[in-house]
């Protein structure tokens, strides 16, 4: 508990920052889904005929995962593209269901002779809705509101993994670093986050119940005031437009190595905006060309086989010039390589390895029968993955692979969930967690050198990125990376603080 | 001769396609400051012929005119202004205070807010709810007997030319009953309102009516006066002034 508080009061600022985002993510998507959501219900429960329809759709929208929709919206124009846009327009759809469901079955609800009292005064259709329907169907409405925010607090932190911000980050940020005290850093506040607005809700709609009639012209006009404030406070956090835009996949190493570049470049008197944590390599690339970021690192085998669906030549210059080539035909430069080759390590617990005399991945094949692998999402996927691994070593394991992430997967192996793992040659948690790398004999996996790749554009505009990319190549040797992986997965400092120290002492 | 303000001419109507006539063959003509009381047993379509009157429902066959007009002619709101309703089941708005209630239909006709206030407060005095006690409340405090009150203030807030009334007076004890019905007579005196009044309470009918209408499945079996209908011979209606309990001496013998 003091680890976390004390967490929290060296990120005071940070904190406020994520939380203020987080803030303005879940009113502003309510907000924009009551706006739209509310009318909808009127309309949906006066014309049945469209009504249906929209319900329906609304609830075939919720039904899908969260991450999967920031998947589809990504490459779309407009509402699409990683950052806060995308998580807007999924957070308003998930929003939506609610607050249009529930104005229907308030409407629905309606006690049939009030509704013939107004209509027998004379009360025009408007008249009607605003001063008998809506008001009385208000407390159904509220409860919507209320189950849509709270939805939007829990689904908001997974904005995060498309670079929205918000306290996602810190969870995302805890599960790379596999590190508690981070992820309950941002886990506990978004918690506190739901309790306090289903609260405040709750005593609104108590208040509603009973209310005054002047209370719902003056909630109304809170609510718009708290939308327009929260619509001022998300432009201010927008980026200024002239900085070049770092980012990074979802671990440990590339998070640090996207501080390196950002710190390079920033010591070239650029301002630097940080997209860091964005997810896998499919998200990274789609973001790189659709200029929602500028410059990230990526490996020449990834690149090669994973982005470009080619085969990976094992000599390490010629997959470089392979990537290379690819990349230049859609407008992406490739710099000179950073130094180190993170290549894929299968992994086993160092007292199996012992006991077992394993050495290379060959040896496997005594064990495979009882044994339990498991792999990252992609590595299951990917051609260069777990298909031609068992095939290049005639491996057939007893048990299915599990797939789990890759935050989680040496732990795992630690405890002894699964018994052999793939993971990267640098991580930190091998020498920490007692694990042991067994040897390549056959050399199946490609060379995975370190390239920083750059939007050809963007390096055209700032010719001080190839300045900067051009002091790091090279200087980061694998022994570095792991230090610094190290530094930040074992030893619990902040990856801003070690690539600093990393670029000072290249001075 | 003025013509009538309420007229039914061979005015038929039924809910859905397939089913039974509601209404058939309803010829009735009510005239200016005339209190016509229609009674008869429930399903009997009484309340149907008050929603014909302001349009919550068309005929389909024949004509109704209100103030000359058909009905299909007029402006269903405009119509409506004109015409006080008090429902069966009164349907208070319950989010609104009973002064809100009571003005509400002045406030549609955007009447200046202390006009309505001072409406408000005259009509509740006038249906025996002294303001001071009754204005700032909500209808879920409220007697049944006091909503029915409300309603009637209600339909009455805009002086109306025409009011319509489905057993307002449904809910009351017996004595308080009398005495809104006796208040009620005073007040039409008063203003010469045009009244349709339904109810299955023969007593009633008797005690406000100029005018009864005995309706069975749909249409008029008579409409006369009190006098006349009871000393009709229909089975129809003798079955209905048999419900009556007579006090001795009080009877429609004479």
């Amino acid at each position: 508990m003091t680890v976390l508080l004390q967490f929290w009061q060296t990120h005071a600022g940070e904190l406020a920052r994520l939380v203020a985002q987080h803030v303005v993510l879940v009113v502003v998507s309510t907000g924009t889904a009551a706006l739209i959501g509310i009318p909808a219900g009127v309309l949906a429960f006066h014309r049945p005929r469209v009504g249906r329809p929209l319900l329906f759709l609304a609830n075939v929208a919720q039904t899908i995962p969260s991450l999967a929709f920031f998947g589809f919206l990504l490459p779309l124009p407009f509402i699409g593209g990683v950052g806060p846009r995308t998580a807007l327009v999924t957070l308003t759809i998930y929003a939506l269901l609610p607050i249009v469901r529930t104005t229907v079955g308030g409407l629905q609800g309606l006690d049939r002779s009030v509704v013939d009292a107004g209509i027998a005064m004379g009360m025009t259709p408007r008249q009607l809705l605003l001063l008998v329907e809506l008001p009385l169907a208000m407390p159904s409405v509220l409860a919507g509101l209320r189950v849509a925010t709270v939805i939007g607090v829990g689904t908001a932190t997974i904005a995060a993994a498309i670079g929205a911000g918000g306290l996602g980050e810190y969870i995302f940020r805890g599960l790379s670093m596999v590190d508690t005290t981070t992820i309950l850093a941002g886990a506990i506040p978004a918690a506190a986050l739901a309790l306090v607005a289903d609260g405040g809700l709750a005593l609104l709609q108590r208040r509603m119940r009973r209310r005054q009639p002047s209370s719902g012209r003056l909630s109304a006009v809170a609510l718009v005031a708290i939308v327009i404030v929260a619509l001022l406070g998300w432009s201010s956090t927008t980026r200024a437009s002239r900085s070049v835009v770092v980012g990074s996949k979802n671990f440990t190493e590339q998070v640090v190595l996207g501080e390196l570049l950002a710190q390079a470049i920033e010591a070239e008197g650029i301002p630097v905006t940080r997209k860091l944590n964005l997810g896998g390599t499919f998200i990274c690339d789609r973001a790189l060309r659709s200029g929602d970021i500028d410059v990230y690192v990526e490996y020449t085998g990834t690149a090669v086989t994973a982005v470009f669906h080619d085969d990976v030549p094992h000599d390490p210059r010629q997959a470089f010039e392979r990537a290379r080539e690819r990349y230049a035909r859609g407008g992406v430069t490739t710099l000179e390589p950073l130094g180190f080759n993170n290549t894929f390590a299968i992994l086993v617990r160092a007292g199996d390895a012992r006991r077992l005399g394993l050495r290379s991945i060959e040896d496997l094949r005594q064990t495979t029968s009882s044994w339990t692998p498991g792999f990252g999402y992609e590595f299951l996927e990917r051609a260069d993955g777990y298909p031609g691994l068992s095939q290049t070593y005639g491996l057939q394991f007893g048990r299915a692979p599990r797939a789990m992430d890759l935050s989680l997967i040496y732990k795992a192996l630690a405890d002894g969930q699964v018994d052999v793992i793939a993971g990267d040659a640098t991580s930190a948690q091998i020498d920490a967690l007692d694990l042991t790398a067994l040897e390549d004999s056959r050399r199946y996996f490609p060379p995975y050198d370190a390239i920083p790749v750059v939007r050809t554009a963007a390096l055209l505009g700032h010719a001080e990125i190839g300045r900067a990319m051009a002091r790091l190549a090279g200087r980061v040797s694998e022994r570095d990376m792991r230090a610094m992986n190290r530094a930040v997965d074992v030893d619990r400092r902040d990856p801003r603080e070690v690539a600093a120290a990393f670029i000072a002492a290249l001075r | 001769m003025t013509s009538p303000v309420v007229q039914f001419e061979e005015v038929g109507f039924h809910y859905s396609n397939d089913g039974a006539a509601a209404v058939g063959g309803l010829t009735l003509s009510v005239d200016r400051g005339e209190v016509v009381v229609l009674v008869g047993r429930s399903g009997a379509g009484k309340s149907t012929i008050l929603k014909l009157v302001n349009r919550m429902v068309l005929p389909r066959s024949g004509v109704v005119r209100v103030e000359g007009r058909d009905t299909r002619e007029w402006q269903p709101i405009a119509l409506r202004r004109r015409i006080g309703y008090v429902l069966q089941d009164v349907g208070l708005f319950p989010h609104m205070t009973v002064e809100e209630n009571v003005g509400i239909v002045p406030r549609l006709e955007r009447w200046p807010g202390d006009r309505i206030r001072a409406r408000a407060r005259d009509l509740l005095e006038l249906v025996g709810l002294p303001a001071g006690t009754f204005a700032a409340r909500w209808p879920s405090e409220l007697s049944g007997g006091q909503r029915q009150r409300v309603g009637v203030a209600r339909a009455l807030a805009i002086d109306p030319p025409i009011l319509l009334m489905d057993e307002p007076f449904g809910a009351l004890d017996p004595v308080t009953r009398v005495e809104l019905q006796r208040e009620f007579a005073r007040i039409q005196q008063q203003l010469a309102t045009t009244v349709i009044l339904v109810t299955h309470d023969m007593a009633e009918a008797f005690a406000l009516a100029r005018r009864i209408g005995v309706v069975d499945a749909g249409s008029l079996v008579v409409c006369d006066t009190p006098r006349a209908v009871a000393h009709s011979h229909d089975p129809r209606v003798k079955l209905l002034l048999d419900t009556l309990v007579m006090p001795p001496g009080v009877g429609a013998t004479s």
